[in-house]
């Protein structure tokens, strides 16, 4: 084959952006955090206080306490008492306006809450930008609109509140899987104790400050930072009548075995290993985009990621090859960077696990293919990274990952893409992409998976329930069903 | 006359439009939602400072300086070429631009007007801009404009034949066009706003590429829309397929409708995480404007001072 050989005339421009930090300074962060219990910040009882650092510089923050059991008995008995004399009796469309407030000051305060979620969490500002916020506001606005809605919602029954809600949830989205998590609650007319993940409870602390500030009465909304001691006690509390987990199986599963036999309804929303199905017929441009969006979005910290690649085996290395390809231009490094597109991995704890899963890819005979990056010197932070020649029976392949790493498998026939894809014990989510309308219909029957997107990833919608089969958990967040996890009620 | 043996390796032993469908058809699709997704991804890029003017300093050699008006006369394409030769007579820093792009008449006067300066002359040929006549008129025009000294010619496809499928009658005609087009360099309009599908553009551009285009381009400018982010992605993304799979490298030149520097620096982004490096420069990459030049100068005056400058202090030719 003959080739024609460039020669520019013109010098090349190497183009590098400069750096375009966003400023820390939009948010104000106290030395040291109480708990919010009964409408006031208080100091724990236990008198403990633990760091929280920023995990791109590993420098401290702030100190925030660490509740204790006795300050998780305070927090349910206010949030008792709020459900019993103020809360529950309210009509709906009061309700309705406590919610509407906060959601307007949430999207007020919103580039201060997205600087303080990079800050504290690590994911690139303009992710907690343009995607967190926005769907923070979003669900507390969905939800406020069902106030004074609930009878509609199910007609023919007589829908009421489940009472005390205790709620624990994650380090990769703080804010968002709040605000999945309390909106429907306070909207149903629940009241709650939320207990933010340890390594990310800042930006619950200021929402914490936004219910004060739009007079929610106190006790209804309570924010027990802590530990896993301090999210058992929540979970165990014999005065909470309602659980809602999300975060790993293995936790998950402690808690289903704590509550079996309790009078608590439970909700869990748990791990994945989702499927991402690239047929021959796909666009294939496109279907690049959504493969690095589903992995490497919130550096793969994601619990319905697209961590197991499915491709065709007759456009295997064609796409391998356009995937490397895309993998070498992603901008990885300081969150704060407007122009960062993978940030800092959550903790100290969350990279070695990353590191030993990676490291066990290679022992069992994996290809692996990172981008010639330079990662900042101090910080938690991990190369994007793909293997190749991954088998099923790999651990790489089975146990969730959640980081920067995709395993890439291939296949002959959509009944083989299907059986490797169901061939996990979770069932959170799947990816499917295709020219075919048809065939995505086809595979969306046989895909047991929670949400299926087709030629599409990683999209979420208030009005969209969410949720897992299998070992990833119970339960559907947002949308109409979102509800259904806050309620009970009577035949009419 | 025959084709570069690295353009054939990607098409069928025999070139009919049946066996040019088939090829067409082996071309990826193109999802509009997600190739929107990701323009408007990258149009979030945070561009300051430096890097700022590095982009503003290669837009500037970039733009083919362009007027193509029934009004045009040997004057004004005459103060045109001054401009583009020193775009900014207060900074000799500014660079000049890459080209004039001006109708068949207007080229002897581009040539006499550029001459001695590193700008190219660029001609609109194939009866621009709707280009419905028979190719033999076509290609003699091509012919003619090069014999007048265009370093460059700009053609527009048939979309008629391409909607309508046939597809020799579009490649044999890019291919008679670049024969007539000698050592000028030829730029293929596929009048995107006329393809109206992304998967057109694509199939367009690949079709375009294999008959022998030096660039593609997205338009003429006198049919809405113009240039897009999108449609810009989509043939960025089409050359990259075809140095893949030839080892030839071809250029591209989103034109219409492009007038601030902040719309020409979102094009700059795209090309530069698509295609990267290799392309960044005019040899490879072009704009097709008439009013972006003078809105770079300002925002390169503003780097420099801090201030924004009154439209009256740039020249308006």
């Amino acid at each position: 084959m003959a080739i024609e050989i460039a020669t520019p005339a013109t010098p090349t421009l190497k183009w590098e952006y400069a750096s375009s930090r966003e400023s820390a300074d939009i948010a104000t962060i106290e030395d040291r955090y109480g708990l919010f219990i009964d409408g006031k910040f208080v100091s724990p009882k236990s008198n403990k206080y633990f760091p929280t650092i920023n995990p791109a510089t590993e420098e401290p923050l702030a100190e925030v306490a660490e509740a204790g059991e006795a300050d998780v008995d305070d927090a349910v008995a206010a949030a008792r008492r709020a459900y019993t004399d103020v809360w529950e009796p309210m009509e709906g469309a009061e309700r309705a306006k406590y919610v509407f407030r906060i959601a307007r000051m949430i999207q007020e305060r919103s580039r201060e809450l997205a600087v303080l979620e990079t800050l504290d969490g690590g994911k690139p500002i303009k992710e907690a930008r343009d995607v967190d916020l926005p769907l923070v506001a979003g669900h507390f606005f969905y939800y406020a609109g069902w106030a004074d809605k609930l009878e509609y919602a199910f007609p023919g029954v007589r829908p009421r509140p489940l009472g005390v809600a205790g709620q624990v949830i994650p380090w990769n989205f703080p804010l968002l899987m709040l605000a999945w998590k309390v909106a429907p609650a306070l909207a149903a007319g629940n009241t709650v104790v939320l207990k933010p993940a340890e390594t990310t409870p800042l930006t619950a602390l200021i929402v914490a400050q936004i219910a004060a500030e739009a007079g929610l009465p106190p006790g209804v909304l309570n924010v027990v930072t802590g530990a896993g001691g301090t999210g058992a006690a929540v979970v165990g509390h014999p005065d909470v009548d309602k659980v809602a987990f999300t975060g790993s199986t293995a936790v998950g599963k402690l808690i289903a075995t704590q509550l079996a036999g309790s009078h608590k309804k439970l909700t869990l929303e748990l791990g994945g290993k989702a499927a991402h199905v690239i047929f021959e017929d796909a666009p294939l441009d496109q279907a690049i985009e959504g493969v690095i969006n589903g992995i490497f979005f919130n550096q793969g910290h994601v619990c319905c990621a697209g961590s197991r690649l499915l491709v065709q085996e007759n456009i295997h290395d064609r796409f391998v090859d356009k995937l490397k390809r895309r993998l070498s231009t992603l901008r990885v490094g300081d969150p704060m960077d407007k122009n960062t597109d993978v940030g800092a991995i959550n903790s100290r704890a969350q990279l070695d696990k990353i590191t030993e899963l990676v490291d066990s890819g290679l022992d069992e005979g994996a290809e692996m293919f990172q981008p010639d990056c330079v990662l900042p010197e101090r910080g938690f932070f991990f190369k994007p990274t793909l293997f190749t020649n991954v088998a099923q029976s790999h651990r790489i392949a089975q146990e969730e990952i959640f980081g920067p790493v995709l395993s890439i498998l291939s296949f002959r026939t959509p009944e083989e893409a299907v059986e490797k894809a169901n061939n996990t014990p979770y069932g959170l989510s799947a990816g499917v992409w295709t020219s075919k309308g048809s065939r995505i219909l086809w595979m969306a029957d046989r895909l047991k998976a929670g949400v299926v997107w087709a030629n599409t990833y990683n999209k979420f919608d208030p009005t969209s329930p969410f949720g897992g089969y299998k070992e990833s958990g119970f339960g559907r967040e947002g949308g109409r069903h979102g509800l259904l996890a806050y309620m009970e009620w009577d035949e009419t | 006359m025959t084709l570069a043996p690295a353009r054939t390796s990607i098409l069928p032993d025999r070139i009919t439009t049946p066996t040019l469908r088939s090829f067409l058809r082996s071309v990826p699709s193109v999802d509009e939602v997600g190739a929107n997704e990701r323009v408007a991804a990258l149009s979030t890029r945070s561009i300051k400072r430096e890097s700022k003017r590095a982009a503003l300093d290669l837009i500037t050699q970039m733009i083919d300086l362009t007027t193509l008006e029934g009004k045009d006369t040997p004057g004004k394409v005459a103060q045109m070429s001054a401009k583009a030769i020193r775009p900014d007579p207060l900074d000799p820093s500014v660079p000049s631009v890459a080209a004039v792009c001006v109708y068949p008449n207007m080229v002897k006067y581009a040539v006499a007007a550029t001459e001695g300066s590193s700008v190219k002359v660029a001609s609109v040929a194939t009866y621009f801009p709707s280009g419905l006549v028979e190719t033999d008129l076509k290609v003699e025009e091509v012919s003619r404009v090069v014999r007048l000294g265009a370093d460059e010619v700009d053609m527009v496809i048939d979309r008629g034949a391409f909607l309508g499928g046939e597809y020799f009658k579009v490649f044999d005609e890019i291919r008679r066009v670049k024969d007539a087009c000698g050592d000028a360099h030829l730029k293929v309009i596929l009048e995107t706003g006329e393809l109206v599908t992304l998967d057109n553009v694509r199939q367009a551009s690949l079709l375009a590429m294999a008959a022998g285009a030096d660039f593609i381009k997205t338009s003429t400018g006198k049919v809405q829309p113009a240039a897009t982010l999108p449609v810009t992605l989509v043939m960025l993304e089409a050359i990259r397929d075809f140095m893949d799979a030839t080892g030839v490298m071809v250029g591209m030149k989103p034109a219409g409708g492009i007038r601030t520097a902040k719309d020409a620096i979102r094009y700059l982004v795209v090309l530069n995480e698509t295609l990267g490096e290799a392309w960044m420069t005019p040899d490879w990459f072009r704009f097709g404007a008439s009013t972006l030049l003078n809105d770079v100068l300002m925002q390169i005056r503003w780097l420099q001072t801090g201030r924004y400058s009154s439209p009256d202090y740039f020249t308006k030719d």
